[in-house]
């Protein structure tokens, strides 16, 4: 891969633990844009935990993040939001009790006069996005908890585009999806890849690693196995590295 | 099941009935016209029974024996509903984020202690007894008071990690010692005589023309509100009701405060008060058949529909209201969209402690006295009054409106006992008691079937 400019995002040395147990263990990481990187490992691998760091969900106990070469303070949500760091967590994150334009404007609602809330603006634009990602979405005025599985996971993947990410992490964003949900979700990162955006796509599935990312990270136990490129090493490999921690010459 | 008749399938979806097509075209929200249904049923109630129980005792109809419908005890009502309306549009902000305040009634004890100590012993010497300053000052001293109580509890609860249930019991005891400590236990009295005017009653009311003006401006805010909607939907290229449907919501909405301002003029002053005023100004002249005076609306009730006005664009209308809402249906997610629900919580408690502060206030104005035990047995009676209105204790789902209907529900349930002659405390608990569990029950039963 040519990927010798500055990195879009680098965690280095990152490290955070909780009572005791080391949860992520000195691990380094790097994306490009216009990149995909998978990240791999058991479940309690550190994956998620290692990813929440950049969201700013969770404060690293030690080393530092870089984007686009320069050191960036992440300490809450907001801050990875005006990195624009957008985040399609695995529990999708949507409160219930709105609807989907409320949902996909939390925290940065459009407001009109007077600082009072632009709901019918909100759900103009919502209208527009779902047109593009999920055609079929015709439930803006009821909570989403009146919505199926993959229609909560388009507004949640609706609010990560939306606000012009260039850096997108999604926490296994397929999980809950049927396989035609699951195609257009992997279509749309072939797109978003295509405008330049930094992927990084925690995923249990192999296939749709191989298929989607061009670099795969492994964890198990806190620390990173390994680094491949996608296209130089086989399934097996990378399920050696999954389950038995068995870094291939291939791997740095 | 094969022994149920067959019926020929109906067509129901497809042609709804008159009313589920009235409901749908005008957008009225279903529960609420529930409750408002069962607020004039219990109304109906209390005041056709004494009719009928007269009748069924043989001594024949007379209409004149219902007290409930009346001007004068709507009016009553609804000065008596305004305090719990007050805290109760707070409560619901409260237990929409899945928190509890059980301090509410300690905090009217003592801020309306405050009160009362600084407009009868601290202010007079300092700016000169009667000085429109005085009643000025004791109000804001309340309202603070209560804002920073408040923050102290959102502070423990957001910050120190202690659940709500908990501070606001401790809270609860604390403020209620506090405001026996303030003045040892004695009574507070009387109060300014401006600050008195804040409790109502005949002369701390704003009369016929001042309810028509309300009045008036009410049904502008109706119609503005309604065209306002309508345009908005037009920009954005949304369906719009019916032209019939804007009309009867026009219509209903006038109505109703039409309505209001009829019943409250139709309320005179009592013959005693009238007698004072003409003694204290001789130049009135008194028709013959003696002086009528409309009552009009009174100051605690306009001022609980500020407050509720205030409320409803806070909550509907404003991001703070917008993340009330987040936080009570998930607060991970409000947390995780970058919204302070520590700092949130904190403002919520400090906004329902400035509102019991307020209720304080008409409280401590409406006895003209300041008492320790102000405000006793509130908490639950704001509780109630949120939980009835629709807010649910699993958070996430509430509405100004309802709390203020639910508190004019159990204010109704309390005065209608009375007025049926179970005046007795005992009936009248047992009647508030049943009608929560009942009320909440009906609205599972509503939602299980709306879901």
């Amino acid at each position: 891969m040519a990927n010798t400019g500055t990195p879009l995002v680098e965690m280095r040395d990152i490290s955070i633990a909780f009572g005791g147990i080391k949860a992520v263990d000195h691990v380094t990481i790097d994306l490009h844009p216009g990149e995909v990187v998978g990240l791999l490992g058991h479940n309690g691998a550190g994956k998620s935990t290692l990813i929440k760091c950049l969201s700013g969900a969770y404060k690293a106990d030690a080393g530092e993040i870089y984007i686009n070469g320069s050191r960036a303070e992440i300490n809450n949500p907001r801050d990875a939001r005006n990195y624009n760091i957008e985040t399609i967590y695995q529990t999708l994150a949507l409160a219930d009790n709105l609807n989907a334009a409320s949902n996909l404007f939390l925290g940065r609602e459009i407001v009109g006069a007077g600082g009072t809330l632009d709901d019918s603006a909100m759900e103009a634009e919502t209208r527009k996005i779902m047109a593009r990602l999920n055609p079929n979405f015709r439930k803006f005025n009821v909570p989403v908890s009146a919505l199926s599985g993959g229609q909560r996971q388009s507004v949640a993947i609706a609010r990560a585009v939306y606000f012009n990410a260039k850096i997108l992490i999604m926490d296994e964003p397929t999980a809950a999806l049927g396989p035609q949900e699951t195609q257009m979700v992997a279509e749309l990162i072939q797109e978003l890849k295509k405008q330049g955006l930094g992927i990084f796509l925690i995923e249990h599935d192999i296939h749709a690693v191989m298929d989607l990312c061009d670099r795969a990270v492994v964890m198990k136990n806190g620390q990173r196995v390994g680094t491949v490129n996608v296209n130089e090493v086989t399934d097996e490999d990378i399920l050696g590295m999954i389950i038995m921690g068995k870094k291939p010459a291939q791997a740095v | 099941m094969t022994d149920t008749p067959t019926h020929a399938p109906q067509s129901t979806d497809a042609q709804p009935g008159p009313i589920a097509r009235f409901i749908r075209d005008t957008e009225l929200d279903t529960r609420m016209l529930g409750m408002v249904g069962a607020l004039l049923m219990i109304w109906c109630v209390f005041h056709f029974y004494p009719i009928i129980a007269n009748l069924l005792s043989g001594n024949g109809l007379n209409f004149g024996l219902g007290l409930f419908i009346t001007p004068r005890n709507l009016w009553n009502l609804s000065v008596q509903t305004s305090m719990t309306g007050i805290m109760a549009t707070g409560m619901v902000l409260v237990i929409i984020t899945r928190n509890i305040d059980l301090s509410v009634g300690a905090i009217v004890g003592v801020t309306g202690m405050a009160m009362g100590i600084m407009q009868v012993n601290v202010l007079p010497p300092i700016l000169g007894l009667g000085n429109p300053m005085i009643w000025i000052v004791s109000v804001l001293v309340g309202l603070i008071l209560g804002a920073l109580i408040g923050a102290f509890h959102g502070w423990l609860i957001a910050y120190r990690g202690i659940p709500s249930f908990i501070v606001t019991l401790g809270g609860m005891l604390v403020w209620r010692g506090f405001a026996f400590l303030s003045a040892d236990g004695k009574t507070i009295a009387p109060m300014d005589t401006t600050f008195a005017l804040l409790g109502g009653g005949p002369t701390g009311s704003v009369g016929a023309v001042g309810s028509w003006i309300v009045g008036a401006l009410g049904c502008i805010a109706v119609l503005w509100i309604l065209s306002a909607g309508r345009k908005s939907r037009r920009k954005h290229g949304f369906p719009l009701r019916p032209n019939w449907a804007e009309t009867v919501l026009a219509l209903l909405g006038c109505g109703a405060v039409i309505g209001s301002v009829l019943v409250v003029n139709a309320y005179t002053w009592p013959k005693g008060i009238v007698d004072a005023y003409v003694k204290a100004n001789p130049d009135v002249v008194v028709p013959e058949g003696g002086l009528e005076i409309s009552t009009g609306f009174a100051i605690p009730v306009l001022i609980l529909i500020v407050v509720g006005i205030l409320m409803t664009i806070l909550m509907t209308r404003t991001r703070f209201g917008r993340y009330v809402f987040a936080i009570g249906g998930n607060p991970e997610a409000a947390a995780l969209a970058g919204i302070n629900t520590k700092w949130m919580t904190l403002k919520i408690f400090a906004l329902m402690g400035m509102l019991a502060g307020l209720a304080a206030v008409i409280s401590a104005a409406r006895l003209n006295a300041a008492t320790n035990a102000l405000g006793t047995l509130d908490e639950l009676y704001v509780i109630a009054s949120a939980v009835v209105g629709g807010t649910s204790l699993a958070g996430g789902v509430g509405t100004i409106y309802g709390a203020i209907i639910g508190a004019l529900v159990m204010q109704s349930l309390q005065t209608g006992m009375v007025l049926i002659g179970y005046g007795d405390g005992s009936y009248r608990m047992i009647a508030v008691g049943v009608a929560l569990v009942l009320a909440v029950y009906l609205d599972n039963l509503y939602r299980q079937k709306t879901k």
